[in-house]
């Protein structure tokens, strides 16, 4: 059965926007740390997606994108309404919970909406929350409300300084670690060179870093290992075995590396997709 | 002795195929079967044995010399009915089975190197039978029983085990539920064996035909995941996993995950499900490789390396340890991609993947290999001769050396019992697991065995669960 989209809310213009999906088995399994698989038409791709947020009793699921390829561009073009052919989860391990004192959850980019979820977690669970959100601007900033209203503590940058400090959260971060003793973990969420710069920003702290993994997936459910991961010198399948895992023994560079498998391909896809469309 | 000499049957009826040359660029299937003159021709050559012993050679016991006694008659449709007392899954049966270690590896006739061809005969039987209705197309016959009450059961997973298993309970009455993680049902059938051995219609006609007698396909829930076995135990009357052993098996050799390595799942379901021979009319890429090398001899590393040739490969080998006596493929499958030109590195074996500073796989270092003592399993165990490494350039490395079991499903149910390897533990007589009324079959259970294994397996289950259920 296909997945109704109840609500759509732009976030960022044409890049960015935020789905409430009508999904009740998945709601009611989901938790933290949790993704999806999903594919737009029948000639479609499957792509993961982090499940941002969940509201079990409405049966409903929260996802988050960023258009960047062919298929959130077909995302994009839906409203609520309309409907996601498949939507297959929730998968992976959840976020590894306990109360234990102070989290600070780091979020870059879309990667807010995904570390969203898992800060709430926290949250519930007793935790003291800092979050610590960025973007290159202003107006790319996402989920700051939805953050505020549990978080104990909201740290912000832009590249740019109109909003918040100037710089990157990485030295918000730092400038925690160095004053706040509580800290028993941090969390990260957002590209692949803001996890790897927060992972080496608190190695010398030697505090407990998870990152939340995007490697390349084809089914999402073990069976191919195109998201296998180097952790500690072991690879890893992501989709089964995280996706999130300890930041200070991930390989970033092999991560980068694979990411860009299908670059030719991807571009080929996109720009079908653009001169069809007129855009 | 005259009598023996009048016995001396004909040579093997051959079956026509697309030209190596042709097919080698194409994804439509390469046997194209029997006519109808063909298969009379090939089931006059039985010799209808008083005690057939190529029914034993056969996992699920088709009364294989009663069918092509019919088959030799022009009886097609009765010949259908018989192999469907046992069989849910001719068409595909006929195509992807072992043949040579199963029924034809038990004929009489092997003994003269022709054993008769029952796999393409079955294969012709199903193909050219047109189901007047649903029920026949899943039981062979218009007899499906009224439904049991309100009896439910649920499979999970839609590969051969499971596909079997709702047959023979939807055939019984009993109302069945398939819960299937990806977004189309066939498991294997559709993501693993590619179109040139398997069309995709001929699943397609067996799951509709499922689909008409009143299965229904719940498609993207996963077992463990998204639905949970001790919670189906509770809403159903009996449940049945069927969910194989999907986990991919990689070398361990360094490099491995160069950009540029992938497993023969990850290849195979990209081209496979993902229809990406159709990109960019169809979304999923596949990597492209100029020079190919694919690990293993089994039939998923001929199923990749043929693939890859019809992707566009300028050059395919295959990497083996052994030697070609060795091989686990089916023969005809070798010999199909010998012709189409792949190439065979036998008594190799990966020492490491090279790349480039983009971390790009540009080759494979191999090292010869000897054949020495025979191991546990009785085949020659391969020893690495000094000093043999050698490169082979190669932009894209298929990894076909087997799966293991997924652990999903088993590490989210309570109270299911495992075997030391970590697939799932059954009573040999009736399939059920350490769960009242929960059974297992297929590679969960074994191993990654073969299609018609798993079928097997659903089909015993199957009938287990309907006599518990009080089916007829």
């Amino acid at each position: 059965m296909p997945t109704p989209i109840l609500e759509k809310e732009s976030l960022i213009p044409g890049r960015t926007s935020k789905l409430v999906l009508h999904a009740p088995e998945i709601a009611r399994n989901a938790r933290p740390g949790h993704f999806v698989m999903l594919r737009m038409n029948p000639a479609g791709e499957r792509i993961p997606l982090t499940i941002a947020d969940t509201d079990p009793e409405k049966g409903t699921i929260v996802i988050v994108y960023l258009v960047m390829g062919k298929s959130t561009a077909l995302l994009e073009a839906l409203k609520a309404g309309d409907s996601i052919l498949d939507v297959c989860g929730p998968l992976g391990k959840p976020t590894h919970i306990e109360k234990n004192g102070t989290v600070v959850c780091v979020g870059g980019g879309t990667g807010i909406a995904a570390m969203h979820h898992i800060a709430k977690g926290h949250w519930r669970a007793g935790n003291r929350v800092v979050g610590v959100i960025g973007a290159r601007t202003k107006d790319l900033l996402l989920f700051e409300k939805e953050l505020s209203s549990f978080a104990h503590e909201l740290l912000i940058s832009t590249d740019d300084g109109s909003y918040g400090h100037k710089g990157l959260v990485t030295d918000l971060l730092r400038e925690r670690l160095e004053t706040d003793k509580n800290v028993f973990e941090v969390v990260a969420v957002g590209p692949v060179p803001m996890m790897a710069a927060v992972a080496e920003t608190t190695r010398p702290f030697g505090v407990r870093t998870t990152v939340s993994l995007n490697p390349i997936m084809v089914d999402g459910i073990g069976m191919c290992g195109a998201c296998r991961v180097t952790v500690g010198g072991k690879t890893k399948f992501a989709c089964v075995d995280g996706p999130e895992f300890d930041g200070h023994q991930v390989d970033f560079a092999e991560l980068r590396r694979r990411l860009g498998a299908f670059r030719e391909q991807e571009k080929i896809s996109l720009d079908q997709y653009r001169s069809q469309h007129g855009n | 002795m005259e009598t023996k000499e009048k016995k001396t049957v004909a040579p093997r009826t051959d079956m026509p195929c697309q030209p190596a040359d042709v097919r080698a660029r194409n994804f439509d299937e390469v046997a194209l079967g029997y006519t109808k003159e063909m298969a009379l021709q090939e089931a006059a050559r039985c010799l209808q044995c008083k005690n057939p012993r190529c029914v034993k050679g056969c996992p699920v016991e088709v009364p294989i010399r009663d069918f092509i006694g019919e088959v030799a008659r022009g009886n097609f449709d009765a010949a259908y009915r018989i192999i469907k007392t046992t069989n849910s899954l001719p068409a595909v049966c006929g195509r992807v089975c072992p043949q040579e270690h199963q029924c034809e590896g038990n004929c009489v006739l092997k003994a003269k190197g022709q054993p008769v061809a029952i796999g393409r005969l079955e294969r012709f039987v199903a193909d050219n039978h047109i189901a007047s209705s649903a029920c026949e197309q899943v039981t062979g016959t218009n007899s499906c029983a009224a439904p049991l009450g309100g009896k439910k059961m649920a499979c999970i997973g839609s590969g051969p085990a499971s596909l079997t298993c709702a047959g023979v309970c939807a055939g019984a009455g009993i109302k069945v539920d398939v819960f299937e993680a990806l977004h189309e049902p066939g498991g294997v059938l559709i993501y693993g064996i590619p179109a040139f051995r398997l069309p995709k219609n001929v699943v397609a006609t067996e799951v509709n035909g499922l689909r008409q007698t009143g299965v229904d396909f719940h498609l993207n829930h996963v077992g463990g995941r998204t639905v949970s076995v001790n919670e189906l135990a509770k809403e159903y009357d009996a449940v049945f996993i069927g969910v194989g052993a999907g986990l991919p098996i990689f070398l361990g050799v360094p490099g491995e995950n160069l950009v540029g390595v992938f497993s023969a799942n990850e290849y195979l379901t990209r081209v496979n499900l993902g229809r990406a021979y159709d990109f960019p009319n169809h979304d999923t890429p596949a990597f492209h490789g100029k020079n190919v090398t694919v690990f293993g001899a089994g039939n998923v590393a001929m199923d990749a390396a043929r693939t890859a040739l019809r992707m566009g490969a300028d050059s395919v080998h295959i990497v083996y340890r052994r030697t070609r006596a060795e091989m686990p493929a089916r023969h005809e499958e070798v010999e199909h991609a010998e012709e189409e030109g792949v190439k065979f590195a036998m008594l190799s074996a990966p020492v490491r993947f090279n790349g480039d500073d983009e971390m790009r796989l540009t080759s494979v270092t191999l090292q010869k290999m000897e054949l020495g003592e025979p191991d546990a399993s009785g085949r020659r165990r391969p020893v690495p001769v000094a000093g043999s490494e050698y490169d082979l350039p190669t932009d894209l490395a298929i990894v076909a050396l087997g799966t293991r079991s997924n652990p999903i499903l088993l590490e989210a149910t309570e109270g299911l019992e495992k075997t030391e390897r970590g697939y799932i533990k059954v009573n040999e007589e009736t399939g059920e697991t350490s769960l009242p009324n929960v059974f297992a079959g297929g590679d969960i259970v074994t191993g990654a065995a073969t299609v018609i294994l798993a079928m097997g397996a659903g089909r015993k289950a199957g009938q287990e669960i309907v006599r518990r259920l009080g089916g007829v």
